[in-house]
């Protein structure tokens, strides 16, 4: 097959945001008519790479050519009206106001100051036909699905004559019906000589979309595949930067007290439908599950931070009352929440005051605060963690998402705990870091604590803990050991595929045959 | 040497460090600016005479606006302090001529402004209301209170036995200069060096996660009200043993320039970041600039348009310079 004209190359972009090199020195080009996956963990740069192509950002460094002409975006509208779109995740639609209007949002036509409401319905009528759209320029967009609003946007697009229409996840909000659809569109503008950016974490599409995959990672450009080369254990590899079992490695403790944490019953009367298991000192037990299927309101509940209708606490053979945060953090429970910015940094204050808040009454000496110890504190802490930053000063925000949520994790570990919750530990955290993290877990595990894992990253669940919990609807469905687990055991029951497991005692391989 | 950042440039740290000291020592250069300006133009200004009296005249809003730092610290607001001044003042004056209690002519002032404090704070961190109705309910309630415990009338006592609180010095200083002094420095210990301090900070800035480490949310809140009522209760000692006399309608609009002190001084609004070294230097902007618009003949409407320009222009100059690139 003969190569395609490239119609846009983009060479060593480079953007820095405080605390973040989110972009280094990337290049990479776009033909006429192909399907371009761009991949990469959370925090890869792929993101902050389609935004500078969208004039959304402006690049410290680099030059973007587009069709022979080097061009700087210093807003979305100019990228818009050189044929770049960029169709974000979160879809740019009002729902107040026509299709129509959606579809010319910011570049009304209009005549003398007057708009011509007509000129767009039509023209928009005739994009919507295009794209086989079951819905009419006058209908209030807010009526309309999700992958209606989507087809929106790419009619916004093509009335732009766009030739570049950058996707990022554009399946993430899909039912799998509405995924086929799309695809078949996306398929039939390639034909049109259209170029496809395509951004996703989905494996699968992408293997079954894209004539090229770049891969970023760290903000650094990797690789480019192309044709054959596009198989999924080397964009993996790629992805991560080394094999996955180097990546999960951390330690395994060999002494275990089974039976250190009992949680009988815990209900909220809402989300959580009582939940009974037992967790052992040493172990890491992975709580897994689809997002809103309850494990992050179990895990508050046990932390004292909302209110429980039933439920019974043993800890280390004692019965614990925890009604409130500083119940828990007395009784040696930790909760390191889920959304590290909105629940768990202080970010305008400095890295030293984020380590120490846990401890600072148990350091001070009549309401002052004890200075030497906590520094030393927060000293052994950045050493212990390898937390990368300027000065202890430091502030919390101006840290990347790998150190932040070492913060957190040096903070609740002051406490000594028993039981550590970790809600997502990973989200949002390079990739290095991530294995940093793992790498923590086993540690901490061995010295007599009970980690409990919450995660929706499977693959983080298969290859750090030691048992399974999976929850549905609020309740414990499954609890799997050893072979049974993997990824597709964990969705078959978090999805119901597969029913609950019969109470304990039975054998679980057995339950589910 | 701990280690180094590999995905922070070194621009990038310096600045995001920067910008928080910046933010609290950023409107002492205004601070100078006006006082220069004022000096070329009035010879009178540097006097010895004339600078203590600023200092005295500002004394008075420099003991609120500290607890109103404490209060916007943690994102709250209070409107309340200039009624409760009127309050407290009435009842410092009640007190002093009830026969057998002139004792407590400090004491009574002090409690109730605690305690109306304290009931802004419980209604705010328990009942869950919005800072800016619970107090503008009780600035509302308690200037009519004020006007109730003084009958409508001004209650004067010639022979207050607080009189030297407000009259008289330590050596050169008037003694409600070292009262505010005390408060500001007592303030920046309560700010910086205690886990109360660290706690108000935190929860301005963050409350939900605040709350997930375990800190009694609630009880800091109704901490910082009641220090903000308390002081408003030494503000109205201050300003009855100044003026011998009392009535409802002391404080008036005190509130605001309290509040205009806090955010001269760099205070966020949104909470988590200031400092009371900050409101210091904005209630010495407020003061400077009262007292040499006057020096130099310039009406009181004119004062007023002035001032206010002056606070909008100076916030707007601090905003760019810690916030731009």
């Amino acid at each position: 097959m003969p190569d395609k004209e490239v119609i846009l190359s983009v060479s060593d972009l480079s953007k820095a945001f405080p605390g973040v090199k989110a972009l280094n020195k990337v290049s990479f080009d776009v033909r006429a008519g192909e399907i371009h996956a761009v991949v990469g963990e959370n925090g890869a740069g792929k993101s902050t790479l389609m935004k500078i192509l969208a004039g959304i950002y402006l690049p410290d460094e680099g030059r973007i050519v587009l069709e022979g002409a080097q061009v700087r975006f210093d807003n979305p509208l100019k990228a818009l009206t050189h044929g770049i779109s960029l169709i974000n995740q979160e879809l740019n639609i009002a729902d107040n106001i026509t299709v129509a209007e959606n579809v010319f949002m910011g570049s009304e036509l209009g005549r003398l100051g007057f708009t011509r409401k007509d000129e767009m319905r039509r023209r928009t009528r005739e994009v919507l036909d295009l794209l086989d759209a079951p819905f009419d320029p006058g209908t209030r967009a807010g009526i309309l699905s999700i992958a209606e609003k989507q087809q929106i946007e790419i009619a916004r697009a093509l009335v732009h004559n766009s030739r570049i229409i950058i996707m990022d996840e554009p399946t993430a909000a899909l039912s799998e019906n509405e995924t086929g659809k799309l695809f078949e569109l996306v398929l039939s503008l390639r034909a049109k000589g259209i170029a496809i950016v395509y951004i996703s974490h989905r494996i699968n599409e992408i293997l079954r979309l894209a004539d090229r995959v770049t891969v970023l990672r760290d903000g650094s450009y990797i690789g480019t595949l192309e044709g054959e080369r596009i198989e999924s254990e080397q964009i993996v590899k790629m992805m991560v930067g080394r094999s996955l079992t180097d990546f999960y490695q951390h330690e395994v403790a060999t002494e275990r007290t089974e039976g250190f944490l009992k949680v009988e019953n815990f209900a909220d009367g809402k989300k959580v439908n009582g939940v009974s298991f037992e967790a052992a000192a040493g172990e890491i037990l992975a709580i897994a599950g689809l997002v809103g299927s309850g494990r992050t309101e179990f895990a508050r509940l046990v932390f004292g931070a909302d209110r429980k209708s039933s439920g019974r606490l043993t800890l280390d053979g004692r019965v614990i009352e925890v009604a409130s945060p500083s119940d828990a953090i007395r009784q040696g429970i930790a909760y390191v929440p889920e959304d590290r910015k909105a629940q768990g940094l202080f970010l305008q204050m400095s890295s030293h005051e984020n380590i120490t808040m846990n401890v600072i009454a148990k350091t001070s000496v009549a309401g002052f605060l004890g200075a030497a110890s906590n520094e030393r504190i927060t000293a052994e802490a950045i050493q212990r963690f390898d937390i990368k930053l300027s000065s202890p000063r430091s502030l919390a925000l101006s840290l990347s998402g790998g150190n932040q949520q070492k913060l957190l994790l040096a903070r609740w570990l002051q406490i000594m705990p028993k039981v550590l919750l970790l809600d997502e530990p990973t989200r949002g955290v390079d990739v290095g870091a991530k294995s940093e993290i793992y790498k923590l877990m086993g540690e901490i595990a061995k010295q007599h604590v009970a980690v409990i894992l919450i995660s929706s990253e499977l693959p983080e669940v298969v290859g750090v803990a030691q048992r399974v919990l999976v929850m549905r609807e609020g309740r414990i469905v499954a609890d799997l050991k050893g072979t049974d687990i993997n990824q597709e055991t964990i969705i078959a029951y978090a999805t119901g595929v597969r029913s609950a497991q019969p109470p304990a005692g039975l054998d679980p391989a057995k339950a589910t045959a | 040497m701990t280690t180094t950042s590999m995905t922070l440039t070194p621009l990038a740290r310096a600045r995001a460090n920067r910008s928080a000291l910046l933010r609290s020592l950023g409107i002492l250069p205004i601070l100078f600016l006006i006082c220069a300006l004022f000096a070329l133009l009035n010879p009178n200004f540097l006097t010895a005479h004339n600078l203590t009296n600023v200092l005295r005249q500002a004394s008075i809003n420099i003991v609120l606006a500290a607890g109103m730092t404490m209060v916007i610290l943690t994102g709250g607001i209070d409107l309340s302090v200039g009624s409760i001044l009127a309050c407290t003042a009435v009842l410092s004056l009640l007190t002093s001529v009830h026969p057998g209690m002139h004792w407590a002519t400090v004491l009574v002032p002090l409690a109730a402004g605690l305690v109306m404090g304290a009931i802004n704070g419980v209604l705010i961190a328990y009942v869950k209301l919005p800072p800016f109705i619970v107090t503008l309910g009780s600035m509302t309630a308690l200037r009519g209170s004020a006007y109730l415990f003084a009958k409508g009338t001004t209650i004067i006592n010639n022979d207050l036995n607080t009189a030297w609180i407000g009259q008289n010095y330590l050596g050169p200083v008037p003694w409600l200069v070292i009262i505010s002094f005390v408060v500001i420095l007592l303030s920046w210990v309560v700010l910086t060096k205690t886990t109360l301090g660290v706690r108000i900070y935190a929860v301005g800035g963050n409350e939900q996660a605040a709350r997930l480490t375990g800190i009694k949310v609630g009880g800091v809140l109704v901490f910082v009200y009641a220090m903000s009522g308390l002081l408003a209760g030494l503000g109205g000692v201050m300003t009855s043993s100044r003026l011998y006399s009392a009535s409802g309608l002391l404080g008036n609009g005190y509130e605001l320039d309290a509040i205009a002190a806090v955010v001269l001084g760099g205070t966020s609004f949104v909470g988590g970041i200031g400092s009371v070294a900050g409101t210091l230097i904005g209630a010495l902007i407020i003061a400077f600039l009262n007292n040499g618009l006057t020096l130099m003949n310039i009406s009181y409407f004119m004062q007023l348009v002035i001032k206010g320009l002056v606070i909008i222009i100076a916030v707007t100059i601090d905003k760019y310079r810690t916030s731009r690139r």
